[in-house]
């Protein structure tokens, strides 16, 4: 095994092009665990932890552009107000120590359908920055996921950053586990308002082979808060409705039974989640009250 | 390959390393560093914690590469080199009772000494939170607990 170590992003690029099948490691949280079982064992690791932009955030324009490698620990202390949902969200990611290492670019690297990240990316609305010597691809997260583990890079690339769209609107996440630290989950949900667009996005975890967004449950909700105007009086949702919604985020999913749930608790649970997180970003819409709440 | 790090304040040097070694198995095994203990290997039980860089983090999921030319402090660096004396967080896990075989004692040390220095003062839920990535086969966790508040009040003593 060789172990590159790129001091720059370009010499990184130019790594990656010699040495295709080179794995990059970031916070390591996965590729180690894959090496310390011997389930991976790469001619060559390309660490990233040198590459000091991978380790910044900036704003640019309406985005944030958020590198591939910034921990979870200092998204949820430096981006809860421009990125609500990806901080709830990285919050419940393993343990401190590892909120300290893992990054979203490794998240999306990795592309479990239980992967953290993706709920928020997929409902704020967020773009991966690939990169390689060949030039940039700007991926929409939704195009990112592409089957179980598996993502749209091509083999020279790398991602360099993920530029997630400010928050407009209230954001939340849920995720359905055993307790609340150092938990795979059984299924999560993010939802965001944008008022801005008069839209409302979802992103669903775990709960079929990809991370989906429940675009059906989406359309319907925006429909219904223009045609009855809810978005200027604020008034409640019907109930009627509310149930509608979560129908449709149930019917999103895909999903299988496995060790950590059946795919029937699933279904029901995302209808749980949408249900209660679309009742809790309303209120903070139409109130401006609750804060980031446990789930 | 060969890695160069400091440990404890002192630079050290390991020959001889295996590119997908981790972080842990250079401490314990090649500069006899045994104290960061090693249980699951995946994350799990926080016994392997030290600070990189001044942050918490598994050394089993750290690259040995990854640690050239970092700091890295183990919980043989808590103790006084000097006199020995053991430091607040380790003396009040003597005096709490929160050690009972010991294996998980290392990393829970080291994480609760980082939260003292972040919060001296801190609350249940942020000792909570700072211990939820080290798990405790012996205790039951009540009197780690009681350990890390009895730290939090002989540090504020002190001041
Ligand atoms: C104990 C434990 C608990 C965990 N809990 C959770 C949890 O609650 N939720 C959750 O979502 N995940 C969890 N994970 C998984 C892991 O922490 C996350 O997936 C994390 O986001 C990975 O980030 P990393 O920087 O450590 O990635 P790494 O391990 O460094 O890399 C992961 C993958 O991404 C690739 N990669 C990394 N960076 C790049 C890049 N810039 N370009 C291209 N490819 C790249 C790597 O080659 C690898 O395939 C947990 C892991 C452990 C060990
Ligand atoms: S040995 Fe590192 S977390 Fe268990
Ligand atoms: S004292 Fe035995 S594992 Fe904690």
């Amino acid at each position: 095994m060789d172990f590159l170590r790129p001091a720059a992003w370009e010499e990184a690029l130019a790594a990656k092009a010699a040495h295709p099948t080179a794995v990059p490691i970031a916070g390591g949280t996965d590729v180690m665990v894959e090496i310390n079982f011997d389930h991976r064992r790469p001619a060559h690791l390309l660490d990233l932890t040198r590459i000091g932009e991978l380790h910044e955030w900036d704003e640019d324009g309406p985005d944030i552009r958020l590198g591939a490698a910034v921990p979870y620990a200092r998204i949820l202390d430096e981006l809860r107000t421009p990125l609500p949902g990806l901080a709830l969200a990285a919050h419940t990611v393993g343990s401190p120590q590892i909120r300290n290492r893992g990054s979203v670019g490794g998240n999306l690297g990795a592309a479990s359908p239980a992967g953290d990240s993706h709920p928020p990316l997929l409902a704020a609305g967020a773009v991966v920055e690939a990169e390689s010597v060949r030039g940039t691809r700007l991926i929409p997260v939704e195009e990112f996921y592409t089957g179980v583990k598996r993502n749209a890079l091509a083999p020279d690339e790398l991602i360099r950053a993920v530029r997630v769209r400010k928050a407009t609107g209230p954001q939340q996440f849920s995720k359905v586990g055993t307790r609340n630290a150092m938990v795979i989950a059984v299924c999560a949900l993010g939802i965001a308002l944008h008022p801005d667009s008069r839209t409302v996005r979802t992103g669903i975890g775990s709960a079929a082979p990809t991370p989906v967004r429940a675009r059906a449950a989406e359309d319907f909700l925006a429909s219904v808060l223009d045609e009855e105007g809810l978005w200027e009086s604020g008034r409640p949702i019907a109930p009627s409705a509310v149930r509608q919604f979560a129908e449709l985020c149930s019917g999103a999913c895909n999903p299988i039974d496995d060790v950590r749930g059946s795919a029937r608790y699933r279904r029901h649970a995302v209808g749980v989640m949408a249900r209660r997180t679309l009742g809790w970003v309303w209120q903070t819409y139409t109130r401006g009250e609750g804060e980031a709440r446990c789930a | 390959m060969r890695v160069t790090f400091t440990v404890n304040g002192r630079t050290q040097r390991a020959d001889d390393v295996w590119e997908g070694e981790s972080l842990l198995y250079v401490l314990r095994e090649r500069l006899g560093l045994a104290g960061s203990k090693n249980a699951c290997e995946q994350g799990e039980c926080g016994s392997c914690t030290v600070r990189l860089d001044g942050v918490p983090v598994c050394a089993c999921l750290v690259a040995a590469g990854q640690a050239e030319g970092r700091e890295v402090e183990t919980v043989e660096g808590l103790a006084d080199r000097a006199t020995g004396e053991l430091s607040v967080v380790q003396q009040a896990f003597v005096d709490s009772g929160a050690v009972q075989c010991g294996f998980c004692t290392p990393g829970l040390l080291v994480a609760a000494d980082d939260l003292l220095r972040q919060r001296p003062d801190p609350s249940d839920a942020d000792i909570r939170e700072a211990l939820s990535g080290n798990l405790c086969r012996c205790t039951g966790y009540e009197k780690i607990l009681d350990a890390v508040r009895l730290a939090a009040a002989r540090t504020g003593e002190a001041d």
